[in-house]
């Protein structure tokens, strides 16, 4: 029986130990460094099953280490980070299996899969985070572990993608940590609370809270590619396609995003931050962000430069969810944490697939490449007709609480912001699907290196996609199902007010 | 009862008599030697932490007469770092010297790891002149070790800086001599009133133990010297030799000159140490090769030790703990991570010959352990997390913003991103596509043992784990360091 202080450290530790051993392990060594990503995948899901059970029946989870007076990393279990943490594992197995077949003949694998492994534990350890002095410890190893994959390819266009990288998010670490610094300079050991835990500094320190909030944000931003801190985002889709679905999905932006709605309902406490007229910054700052990447999209021609400014668009989402005052928004930036998750990953492990499969990169070369390629194409299609946000699919429910959450606000404009931004997704995706599913295929594809057997493409390559697009259709099918990613947001924003 | 001081002095100093005698048989000797010499000073670290301090009037002889030892806390944490490091050096050194020069090698090492303990543990104002300036010509001697005229004429300039930097000190012992009457540094302290020849006597002594500890702009000596010795040497200059003139600072600021150094003394060393991150971090980032590359960054942290005393000197005693841990952690964690830099560079310059940092891509590559202790030691050096200078960075920022300091926020932020940026220069070939180049150059390549590749790992793994995660006993051991 592992104690309760132990289970939030075993859960970062079991991608963490795999990670370090593969490292050690030869390149030749395949089958040993399978069973360790899968074992490590695998006994993490578990684990956090029986996180969530614990939680279920009102335990509650903490491990602590002091490594300096009055600081100490702490790992715990909220509502909220569960919520991540369960994302992270699944997609972390369903990616782990994509990569295995994805790189399968490329060089330096131990390299990848070692900071692959990283890459989770610092994205888990993150969700975890019980205060922010651990958040932005996880928050920077984050950067270091995924600096290595974005340059993994190593010619001069992934090098030149990583070092973007790296400039933007290690200065917007710098500015995070200040942030950080200051904020427990001024309200001592800055633990996460429901509710926040500033209300007894709010008086006569505005102006300092709400520069610090402007840091944090700037340090967050980064990651979360809010306008104008997202340039690094298009360039980093030189990376393999599994590290960049990772990297969209769960990890990099993902981390941002999570950081803000923590930083807003966690540290602040959304009426204090209602109150300094921070969620109106932020609400301004997304909206922006979520009309630009969209129109950005329009004129992608390649697919993962596309989806990447996508990325842009859907993630600030979670910010505007943030940003609306009242539980119904709430809901919906928290379920759209999940909900794009899960619908981005499926495109970039599609893009993925025409890449390897048939040389296909850009959206010009796609013309039907659902005839060849049906049920990869039919994932792609139920993701992208989600981002648009067509019932009965997980966009549609969260576009839906977020334009709920709105008008009981009574922010009317917000509504404009996602009928434009629908319909520019509309805008972006409509034709993809219009020419892989009824355009001519050509003579010959691109680069066709998996031929047509019984699959269209490898097991391992077409599994992964199909099982997201399914998660995808289903959280927006069963979205009232108790255990549902939308259930769980609701006690999520219930708590956070209060009620 | 054995004691551990004496012996932590006594063991070196035997060993390197007796290495030089036996010329044939240094590196066994020498091994054996830095075995003892770390089991007694570590020895000599329990018992402080055990017990609080240590002290030994050698011969019998108690102040204000004989030769006194004494052991608290701060020396105790310098101590371990130094003698865990210079062990790490030692077994490095058995496969990086060959022939002539490792006869040469030894008894001068064991003679500058002999005088580093004794300037830890030294009770006396004299002993501590006697210990640096031994420490002084040794580091001097090793540096110059390659007989290379570029590495004479450096180390040359290094003696000459030195001698300048322990005479100016050594006049300021005699001026408290002559009124005091007294070395012994408790007793001095104790006799010490403030007035203008206290305070000349610490502005002479500072003055020459921060032109030993290279802090801007007195640092114009250290690039040349540190970068032009052999690998293992410019480890312990820039690991331990410069920590051992900032640990006299820090012992004399807290220890002596209590009264004397106030805020403005601790402000303008802020000011240096300020201009020292900013300037250090640039050159370092500009430097074509990796060991002035190193050698800059240690002018840089030497400088952030500094930004600790403008806080120190006005902090409450629970501030000021805070700081102290903060600012030892620091010294720590630049100790281990600064020497596992110049041994993986010592390495890299042995197996293909040069250290010029944009061609280096290969040789990283081709050696992937060396590869993962350059980025430890890079994690380090920026104050990325978990490592230790990341909570020492924590700390300090915190508490100066706490102070209404918060002027120092943006020199900390400002050497982080120089130092980011060096590092990637360094590490950015390292994922570099000359992967299919290597096979034909493979010819070109030293072969380079695993031994000798030990060291250096284990020192980053220390400064960015074990001192990151596991370093809040220190907190503890400082308890009662200082007034």
């Amino acid at each position: 029986m592992i104690p309760d202080a132990w289970l939030p450290a075993a859960i970062v530790l079991t991608s963490l130990v795999p990670g370090l051993l593969i490292f050690l392990l030869g390149e030749e060594r395949q089958v040993l460094r399978t069973l360790l990503n899968m074992a490590g995948a695998l006994l993490k899901l578990a684990l956090v099953g029986w996180l969530i059970l614990g939680i279920y029946e009102g335990r509650t989870f903490e491990s602590r280490l002091t490594i300096a007076p009055g600081l100490d990393l702490v790992l715990s279990a909220d509502a909220l980070s569960v919520l991540f943490v369960t994302l992270s594992s699944v997609l972390w197995l369903v990616t782990t299996v994509y990569a295995i077949g994805y790189l399968e003949h490329s060089p330096n694998r131990s390299r990848f899969f070692g900071f692959f492994s990283l890459c989770v534990s610092a994205t888990v350890g993150l969700a975890l985070s019980g205060n922010l002095m651990t958040f932005v410890i996880f928050y920077e190893a984050l950067t270091l572990a995924t600096y290595p994959l974005v340059a993994h390819r190593g010619t001069p266009e992934a090098t030149r993608g990583a070092r973007i990288y790296l400039a933007y998010t290690l200065g917007g670490g710098a500015v995070l940590l200040i942030g950080a610094v200051w904020l427990q300079a001024l309200a001592g050991p800055v633990v996460f609370t429901q509710g926040g835990m500033l209300s007894g500094v709010s008086g006569e320190h505005e102006v300092q809270l709400v520069l610090i909030f402007v840091l944090l944000l700037t340090g967050l931003g980064v990651k979360a590619a809010l306008v104008p801190l997202h340039g690094w985002l298009p360039q980093a889709m030189v990376a393999p396609a599994p590290v960049s679905a990772l990297l969209h999905a769960v990890a990099v932006v993902k981390a941002g995003a999570f950081g803000i709605v923590r930083v807003v309902y966690d540290v602040y406490g959304v009426s204090l931050a209602e109150s300094l007229g921070l969620l109106h910054l932020l609400a301004v700052l997304a909206s922006v962000t979520i009309i630009y990447g969209s129109v950005r999209a329009l004129s992608q021609d390649g697919l993962k430069k596309r989806l990447a400014y996508s990325t842009v668009s859907q993630v600030s989402y979670i910010a505007l969810g943030a940003s609306i005052f009242g539980p119904v928004a709430t809901i919906g930036g928290v379920v759209h944490l999940v909900h794009q998750g899960i619908m981005k990953i499926t495109l970039f492990f599609c893009a993925g697939n025409y890449a390897e499969t048939l040389g296909v990169h850009r959206v010009s070369e796609m013309d039907g490449v659902g005839r060849r390629m049906p049920w990869t194409t039919l994932a792609f299609t139920v993701a992208a007709l989600g981002m648009i946000g067509v019932p009965p699919l997980a966009g549609f429910v969260s576009k839906w609480y977020l334009g709920l959450g709105a008008s009981e606000a009574g922010s009317d404009w917000v509504l404009i912001v996602l009928v434009a931004s629908s319909l520019l997704n509309a805008a972006y995706f409509l034709p993809i699907l219009f020419r892989a599913w009824f355009r001519e295929a050509p003579a010959r594809w691109p680069d066709e290196h998996i031929p047509a057997g019984r699959l269209e493409t490898s097991g391992a390559l077409l599994w992964p996609p199909l099982i997201t697009g399914a998660l995808a259709l289903a959280a927006g099918l069963f979205a009232a199902a108790p255990a549902s990613p939308l259930e769980w947001a609701t006690l999520i924003a219930r708590r956070e007010y209060g009620l | 009862m054995i004691d551990w001081l004496v012996l932590a002095i006594a063991v070196p100093l035997l060993g390197s008599v007796v290495a030089a005698a036996l010329p044939g048989r240094a590196s066994a000797i020498g091994l054996a030697t830095a075995v003892l010499t770390t089991g007694s000073a570590l020895a000599a670290s329990l018992v402080v932490a055990e017990g609080g301090s240590l002290r030994s009037d050698l011969g019998g002889w108690g102040a204000p007469l004989g030769i006194a030892l004494a052991a608290d806390g701060l020396s105790a944490a310098l101590l371990v770092m130094s003698n865990l490091v210079a062990l790490g050096i030692s077994v490095y050194a058995l496969d990086y010297f060959s022939g002539g020069v490792r006869r040469h090698f030894w008894p001068l090492w064991l003679l500058l790891w002999t005088s580093l303990n004794g300037v830890f543990l030294a009770a006396d104002l004299f002993n501590v002149y006697v210990t640096l300036e031994l420490l002084g010509i040794s580091a001097a001697a090793l540096g110059a070790l390659s007989g290379r005229p570029d590495a004479v004429a450096a180390n040359l300039r290094y003696l000459l800086v030195g001698l300048l930097g322990s005479m100016t000190y050594l006049l300021g012992v005699a001026l408290l001599y002559t009124e005091l009457g007294t070395l012994d540094i408790g007793l001095a302290a104790e006799a010490l009133v403030p007035g203008p020849l206290a305070h000349t006597a610490f502005a002479l002594m500072l003055g020459g133990l921060l032109l030993k500890a290279a802090l801007f702009p007195l640092h114009f000596w250290l690039p040349p010297a540190h970068s032009q010795a052999p690998a293992a040497v410019s480890a312990a200059l820039s690991a331990l030799v410069v920590k051992a003139a900032v640990y006299l600072v820090l012992r004399l600021w807290m220890d002596l000159f209590g009264p004397v150094a106030g805020p403005g003394a601790g402000a303008m060393l802020g000011v240096l140490g300020a201009a020292a991150v900013v300037w250090g971090s640039w050159r370092a980032f500009r430097a074509e090769r990796l060991k002035l590359l190193a050698a800059y960054s240690t002018v840089a942290q030497v400088g952030y030790l500094f930004l600790f005393f403008p806080l120190l000197a006005i902090a409450p005693p629970p501030e000021r703990e805070a700081l102290l841990g903060a600012l030892v952690l620091l010294a720590l964690t630049h100790g281990f991570a600064k020497a596992g830099l110049f041994l993986a560079a010592g390495l890299l310059q042995k197996r293909v010959g040069h250290d010029r940092i944009d061609e280096l891509g290969p040789a990283i590559q081709s050696l992937p352990v060396v590869g993962l202790t350059l980025g430890l030691a890079g994690v380090a050096l920026i104050g990325l997390p978990p490592s230790g200078t990341f909570i020492a960075k924590w700390i300090l920022l915190a508490e100066s913003i706490g102070a209404g300091q918060w002027w120092w926020a943006p020199v900390v932020l400002i050497g982080t991103l120089l130092a980011s940026a060096y590092v990637y220069r360094l590490l950015a070939n390292a994922f570099g596509p000359a992967a299919q180049a290597e096979p034909a150059a493979e010819g070109a390549l030293a072969p380079i043992g695993r031994l000798a590749q030990a060291p250096a790992l284990l020192m980053t793994l220390v400064a960015v784990v074990v001192l990151g995660l596991g370093g809040e006993p220190l907190w503890g051991l400082l308890e009662g360091v200082g007034p």
